[in-house]
């Protein structure tokens, strides 16, 4: 498996492909292309790699974050229920820390709520099943990647007859993320690096209409930072021919048509719901899942009463506009000062894949000084 | 990168220079997990409350000179104090338990500041319910992890709490060691130029445990690190006279201690990526669950910073010792940009290494 990891983290052969990608860009031209997704926000800071791009092309941060596009009111709903008396909730990580508009579950937690980190949907059936006299509630995150194992784990609760567990579903859909950015004015995108994990369960087709209706390249792209510098090698050759097409540069994982057994899996279970409310990118239509009425009992809206409110973002925070790659992290008011990962305003300080995150955490330095200090400091051998 | 970028990495630089201050009104997990938060409460509530020269530093173990005792050729006998409590879930885990832990822990934490351990103490806490049966396992384990250091468990204190008040057993030891060489050691002593090492691979503790909670599906051949350090830190030093500081990486992992070095010393600490020993095992684990071995604790690793150039120096003592084969040197110590920790990633690409506000994340998906 290491190897399998390395083979796409070269430096060799970024080097090799940062010299096509340079020699692809029309001189006096500048290429701004949005990475949908968290996952590549992320990948592309840890491993430094717009070091290896010219500086006439610009990535930009999209919507792709799961933990980012979560709205405060469906924080407080959570809170709402885990604070009822014999709740277990449950939910990833990186959820614990969003805020609300009355904290976090970390907050609650420290109030008294039972919240627990999961790693997967089944593991909350698991804590269902040890915990007969407890109701537990699973806080479900995420896009298509995701969606999936929430809808497995609601049919094999239904198929056990569980009845104490039910899920939040906060599932949400990357194509119309993708509709209400490309609708945004004002924003001037070259192209996009699709979501690898995403298309693995939704396939390729469904952004045929971006290469299309809106004439932009999208190439859907693998997670290690070569997938990724090869997707933009890839947008670039494109747009050097004159081509916008939905191309897969992630093959090797990512079937074309999808898969079909988990998208019927979901379609089981979930429907879309009217509307949905995105966390800076305002109300949405059916850009959501909730649970069908067929499986009401596991539905933890149906089953506590939420409150449901809206809860407006707070003033300061400008997640929208970083959310749709308007805004550098860094050009946010409060970006670093007011808000950082200790005390987050905004959710894309939260996830390690939120945009403000990842510069925060690994591209808050000046590169000019780096480059300067490290003529001096010699490399050292490789273990 | 225009200037007004560079203008905002400076008010964030300023920002992160101001006094800490706690704003959550409960303790929550990530205050104990080593990183941010936990420096934050350490400085805003006991440094606040105690402060003192001694303190101060926040080193591993504080150094006191005692004036009433003459240490061989007349100069004041130097003592190095330090205390630390083990929770660790589960008790007992692959390489090691909560009793080896503990002693291993203050062994090392009083090797580090430069002393020969010799006393600890060690505290109890009960739940009511837990097995004696595993109370003799851990004592034995103690007693084992002591005589392995060469030090004595002299004095002790056992605490019952009511069943659900605890989990299990806790351990709290203290521990005094004597400084036979008039070295100075410390976090705020490295200069540009400095090079820095680790004494072995890193992470095997923490992923160990994780693995151990058997809440991941994942398989991996690990096991904790846990050792005394004081055996090969003695090497260390008899061979140069040119080191540092010392530091053993546990909670936060070598990163935060990385960071703790660049910011009091004001230097920046440039790290190849590719030069960081970490065990196939170790690095498939994390790269599973989205973590990076650099912020995961170990308990039998020293993170070295010694003068440049007797690197080499201290890279054969390390090696000439069973506990530090493993060893290598990371980096080097540059003066700009001060206060921060850059990584020179194996793809080629330079990022920041930031201590994280609390417990590394496994990511979603
Ligand atoms: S700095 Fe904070 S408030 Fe501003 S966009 Fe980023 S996460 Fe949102």
């Amino acid at each position: 498996m290491m190897r399998f990891v390395d083979e796409y983290r070269d430096a060799d052969k970024a080097r090799a492909l940062s010299a096509a990608i340079a020699g692809l860009c029309e001189p006096g031209r500048t290429y701004t292309f949005m990475e949908v997704c968290g996952g590549h926000t992320h990948t592309i800071y840890k491993h430094g790699l717009e070091d290896h791009l010219p500086e006439s092309v610009t990535l930009v941060h999209g919507p792709g974050c799961p933990v980012c596009v979560i709205p405060m009111g469906r924080v407080d709903d959570a809170i709402h229920i885990a604070e009822r008396p014999g709740v277990i909730m449950t939910s990833f990580g990186d959820m614990t820390r969003v805020p609300g508009g009355r904290g976090s579950f970390l907050d609650a937690a420290a109030r008294g709520a039972d919240i627990r980190m999961v790693y997967s949907p089944l593991d909350a059936l698991k804590i269902a099943r040890s915990n007969p006299d407890r109701q537990v509630v699973f806080m479900a995150i995420g896009f298509e990647t995701t969606t999936p194992s929430t809808a497995v784990t609601v049919l094999r609760a239904a198929a056990e007859g569980l009845r104490n567990f039910s899920v939040m579903c906060n599932h949400v859909m990357i194509i119309p993320a993708i509709t209400a950015i490309l609708d945004s004015p004002g924003l001037r995108l070259d192209g996009f690096v699709g979501p690898g994990h995403v298309s693995t369960v939704i396939g390729c087709r469904p952004y045929e209409f971006v290469a299309r209706d809106y004439g932009r390249p999208l190439v859907v792209a693998g997670f290690e930072p070569l997938d990724i510098l090869q997707a933009i090698h890839m947008l670039l050759l494109q747009i050097a021919e004159g081509r916008s097409e939905v191309e897969n540069q992630y093959a090797r994982v990512v079937p074309w048509a999808g898969n079909p057994r988990a998208l019927r899996a979901v379609d089981e279970v979930m429907e879309p719901r009217p509307r949905f409310e995105w966390r800076g990118l305002g109300s949405i239509p059916r850009s959501a899942l909730r649970i069908r009425e067929k499986y009401a009992a596991y539905d933890a809206e149906r089953r506590f009463d939420v409150p449901g409110g809206r809860v407006a973002d707070p003033k300061a925070c400008q997640c929208g506009e970083v959310l749709k790659g308007a805004l550098k992290p860094w050009e946010c008011k409060v970006f670093g000062t007011a808000c950082t990962p200790e005390t987050p305003i905004g959710t894309c300080m939260v996830s390690s894949e939120g945009a403000c995150a990842a510069y925060y955490n690994f591209g808050r330095f000046s590169r000019r000084r780096v480059r300067e200090a490290s003529r001096e400091a010699p490399r050292e051998a490789p273990r | 990168m225009t200037s007004r970028e560079e203008q905002v990495l400076e008010r964030i630089d300023r920002a992160r220079r101001r006094k800490a201050r706690v704003r959550e009104e409960h303790i929550t997990m990530a205050h104990g997990a080593g990183g941010r938060a936990t420096q934050t409460l350490i400085e805003a509530v006991f440094l606040d409350a105690f402060r003192n020269p001694l303190l101060e530093p926040l080193e591993d173990g504080a150094v006191i000179q005692v004036p009433a005792f003459t240490a061989p050729g007349g100069a004041c006998a130097r003592l190095a104090f330090t205390t630390d409590s083990y929770v660790v879930s589960p008790l007992f885990f692959p390489g090691g338990d909560i009793g080896d832990l503990a002693v291993n822990g203050t062994v090392n934490d009083l090797a580090v500041c430069g002393a020969r351990p010799l006393y600890l103490s060690a505290g109890f806490v009960l739940e009511e319910g837990f097995p004696v049966e595993d109370l003799r396992r851990v004592a034995a384990s103690m007693a084992r992890a002591a005589a392995a250091a060469g030090v004595a468990i002299v004095t002790g204190d056992t605490k019952v709490v009511q069943r659900g008040k605890a989990d299990g057993c806790y351990v709290t030891t203290a521990g005094v060691g004597l400084l036979d060489r008039d070295t100075r050691l410390g976090v705020a002593r490295a200069r540009p130029g400095d090079a820095v090492l680790v004494s072995g691979p890193i992470g095997e503790h923490g992923v160990t445990i994780m693995l151990a909670r058997g809440e991941l599906d994942i398989e991996a051949d690990v096991t904790s690190d846990t050792a005394p350090l004081n055996g090969l830190i003695t090497a260390l030093l008899q061979a140069t006279g040119a080191v540092r500081c010392l530091r053993d990486a546990t909670r936060g992992g070598v990163a935060t201690i990385l960071n703790e070095i660049a910011r009091a010393s004001d230097v920046a600490v440039v790290v190849d990526e590719d030069a960081v020993p970490v065990r196939p095992d170790v690095r498939g684990a994390c790269e599973l669950l989205g973590i990076d071995p650099l912020y995961v604790a170990c308990e039998g690793r020293v993170v070295v910073v010694v003068a440049g150039e007797a690197a080499e120096e201290a890279l054969a003592a390390l090696r000439g010792h069973p506990l530090g084969a493993g060893a290598a040197i990371i980096g080097r110590v540059a003066a700009d940009p001060p206060s921060l920790v850059l990584l020179r990633t194996a793809f080629g690409g330079t990022r920041i290494v930031d201590v994280l506000v609390g417990d590394p994340l496994p990511r979603i998906c």
